[in-house]
């Protein structure tokens, strides 16, 4: 069923009777050609692009739980793609110009909105590095603004600029950045893989995988065995766990980041700003809540919920940042688990074991990239080369030397 | 989360930094054939488990002594709390 604005005012006049499930609910097939493990965004999108894109039909996404009911259903919403090194910014330009067309490639309501976001400077020596991220940007084809203290005044007059330590100079802008509804962005690629054949298995756990000979044949699960000629584990927060049943240690560690929600308020926000001095970003949502999180909690930790300690620390970014903050009550925080890698960025590869295959390591930024990741998994698993873009998220980066240390802080995964 | 410290008694984890996992105290040896190889491992791979797990914790707003903390990941539940010196004299390093 094709989805227009047609389809709402004649289901509007019949009593919204005619809608279907957006996706068939099937029993596990013996074999697929291609499973993935996992049904959040970066699962879903993978099957998504496999369908469309590569042609594969006969393709299963396996989830534990039901879809959407991860990180993709626990972040906070934000598009960007103002990276600076060469690994990543390709990437996630390339995400960013996925989202741009999503809608109308998945004919699904995403509410992709390009509000914008601005990266406040509050130091000479900020303004200099993020003039260089912002070139840097350019020259990979994203668009970048650099805007002095008055041009943020104008837009974001609230803030507090004279701020005796952290006074704010400036701000580098992606007018294309934003946010999009992150559960809408699950149930389109889930609604648009399914019309596309796949079958989406939910309440479906993995037990372990069937090697033989060194190759992946399928995997066992709650519902049975399940052959596969491929498998795809897309299961940031637990990839450990899971590549553990196939013997690996990975260069991740899992970690807790906490978001948080406050009452609904008036509009307030046009965009979306980050605390330079801090770490703390705010959004404000369609709904009127103010969208806000900061640091992970800096322990391993598979609880889907922090402690008060980095509260406490997120709510202080906040006040020095926008102190009308402080009138806004807190409605609801929660906490999702990070794959925190050992140089704070993903991985799209093969492992060392035929016809198994990796997308994980995301740390606190998978949200964005769930177009690219689905889109450049579905190539590697398609193709069994990665995609153009996504040469550089390898495994033995970490033996090579070639690691993609963003934030310049080495193997420490609590610091990226 | 509140940790047991061996010789302050209980102090609130936010006095401390976290490093990471406790086998991070088995430095291998430099000198070794393979070093190359145990030090990709011991940099950079971990066993990340659901569950228990031992790790460094320093007391850098305290006495500033390593502690080896015994915690579960899943339900934050600390069920030992060692001095890394202690820990590390046991596997056999001079300090």
């Amino acid at each position: 069923m094709r989805y227009s604005g047609f389809t709402v005012i004649k289901e509007a006049l019949r009593g919204h009777k005619g809608w279907k499930p957006a996706w068939r609910d099937p029993e596990p097939k013996q074999k697929y050609d291609i499973v993935i493990i996992g049904g959040g965004g970066h699962g879903l999108a993978t099957a998504h692009y496999l369908a469309k894109v590569y042609g594969f039909r006969n393709v299963a996404v396996i989830e534990k739980g039901w879809i959407g009911g991860g990180n993709v259903g626990r972040n906070t919403t934000i598009i960007r793609s103002n990276y600076l090194l060469d690994g990543n910014e390709p990437f996630y330009e390339f995400s960013l110009k996925l989202w741009e067309g999503l809608e109308q490639d998945l004919n699904y309501n995403a509410m992709v909105s390009q509000r914008g976001i601005i990266n406040l400077i509050h130091s000479d020596a900020q303004r200099d590095a993020f003039t260089r991220r912002g070139n840097a940007m350019i020259l990979n084809g994203a668009d970048a603004e650099l805007l002095d203290a008055e041009q943020v005044r104008k837009e974001y007059p609230f803030l507090n600029f004279d701020n005796a330590r952290f006074p704010i100079k400036g701000g580098l802008a992606q007018r294309r950045g934003g946010t999009v509804r992150h559960d809408a962005v699950a149930w389109g690629y889930a609604r648009s893989a399914d019309s596309h054949g796949v079958d989406i298995i939910q309440n479906c756990e993995v037990t372990g995988f069937h090697i033989e000979n060194g190759r992946c044949v399928g995997v066992e699960t709650s519902r049975g065995f399940i052959g596969a000629g491929k498998v795809g584990c897309a299961v940031a927060g637990n990839s450990g766990r899971l590549m553990g049943m196939a013997g690996m240690r990975l260069p991740i560690e899992s970690h807790v980041l906490q978001a948080f929600v406050s009452e609904g308020l008036k509009p307030l926000l046009p965009g979306v700003i980050t605390f330079g001095a801090g770490h703390f970003y705010v959004s404000q949502s369609d709904k009127g809540g103010l969208v806000f999180g900061g640091d992970i909690d800096g322990y391993n930790s598979y609880a889907q919920r922090g402690n008060l300690p980095v509260v406490e620390d997120v709510c202080e970014g906040g006040m020095a940042l926008m102190p009308m903050i402080g009138r806004a009550r807190l409605l609801r925080m929660w906490g999702g688990i990070m794959d925190m890698s050992m140089d704070g960025s993903p991985i799209i590869d093969r492992t060392h074991i035929d016809g198994l295959y990796f997308n994980g390591g995301w740390c606190y930024g998978g949200f964005k990239a769930t177009p690219a990741s689905g889109h450049c998994f579905a190539h590697l698993l398609a193709k069994d080369e990665p995609h153009p873009t996504a040469t550089a998220y390898r495994f033995d980066r970490f033996r090579t030397g070639r690691m993609i240390d963003e934030k310049g802080m080495g193997n420490q995964p609590n610091l990226h | 989360m509140i940790i047991q410290h061996p010789l302050l008694g209980p102090r609130d984890s936010s006095e401390f930094v976290y490093l990471g996992d406790a086998s991070l105290i088995d430095r291998p040896d430099w000198q070794a054939e393979n070093a190359a190889e145990t030090f990709y491992d011991y940099a950079y791979l971990r066993d990340n488990p659901a569950g228990e797990n031992r790790e460094l914790w320093f007391h850098e707003g305290g006495d500033r002594s390593w502690l080896v903390v015994t915690r579960n990941t899943v339900t934050h539940e600390i069920s030992k709390v060692e001095l890394a010196c202690d820990v590390a004299r046991m596997r056999g390093r001079s300090k």
